[in-house]
């Protein structure tokens, strides 16, 4: 499917607060076979100088998920999401994502474009904490399959 | 500088446990029914229950949980999962490709099933332990 290029540096709204349990983050790291203490212990993570457990690298999907629907949802772009498959993953930390984080997700698109009848679109969120303190940056991009 | 190869089992269990902690419920990922249905040979791995297993490994090799600065990847071939005890498996490596004067290692990561290479351009930067 084509998608449509003007909608590259349009940003969608703050998503509202995603607060950041400490049992989210072990239940992620459980998930994932992640052992260090770290992950589980405040203890472990304060004598890595953070002052709750620490997320796995990868935990901000879980943060930025309301902010990924508001684009692969926008009925205006009209993405087929059964058609959606993952192509690129990046993230850019300032610091790690530690329990008690209260994180925003601004998400913009980066990057519309159409090769051999699939559609092309990286996202950019910028995740920060309530007062505006950044700390992690993911691009997503998607591959939209056409009708083969 | 290489460093050494870590394995990961995964099995249908495993998946089902990510879809429930990331919240990510794509029946790709547990329903057979509905992965062949869109042409895939069957249920295959989140690709980010994937990258979740890099990112083990690269924090393992760094030494420390909250190491990675930077970590990207670009997924080129699906994971399939098939329904049994065994499930698959993971291999990941990486080479060191430069460590800067500020104390930052950059890796270029492998991750193969069954031989194949499943990511490309996986990249990891991590800061030293503190």
């Amino acid at each position: 499917m084509s998608l449509d290029p003007s909608f590259v540096g349009r940003s969608y709204p703050p998503t509202a607060p995603y607060q950041v349990g400490r049992e989210k983050i072990r239940e992620f790291a459980r998930a994932i076979g992640a052992t260090d203490p770290a992950h589980h212990d405040p203890e472990a993570a304060r004598a890595h100088g953070h002052p709750d457990v620490v997320a796995p690298p990868t935990f901000p999907v879980v943060v930025s998920e309301a902010s990924g629907k508001q684009v692969f949802a926008d009925p205006d772009l009209g993405i087929d999401y059964s058609r959606v498959v993952h192509g690129d993953q990046r993230f850019a930390y300032t610091r790690p994502v530690v329990a008690g984080d209260e994180l925003v997700c601004v998400s913009t698109v980066d990057e519309i474009t159409n090769r051999g009848g699939h559609g092309f679109l990286t996202t950019r969120t910028e995740i920060a904490t309530t007062t505006g303190e950044p700390v992690v940056t993911m691009w997503s991009k998607i591959v939209v399959r056409g009708e083969a | 500088m290489e460093l050494s190869t870590k394995t990961f089992r995964v099995t249908r269990a495993d998946l089902v446990r990510y879809a429930g902690a990331s919240g990510d419920f794509n029946p790709i990922h547990w329903s057979d029914r509905v992965a062949t249905k869109v042409g895939l040979p069957g249920v295959i791995a989140h690709g980010m229950f994937t990258m979740a297993l890099v990112g083990r490994a690269v924090t393992e090799w760094a030494g420390a949980p909250d190491a990675v600065v930077d970590f990207s990847v670009r997924f080129t071939r699906p994971v399939v999962v098939p329904d049994d005890d065994q499930g698959t498996e993971i291999e990941v490596s990486a080479v060191v490709k430069e460590v800067t004067e500020d104390g930052l290692t950059r890796l270029d990561v492998t991750a193969t099933c069954l031989g194949e290479k499943v990511l490309s351009q996986a990249r990891a930067t991590v800061r030293a332990p503190r």
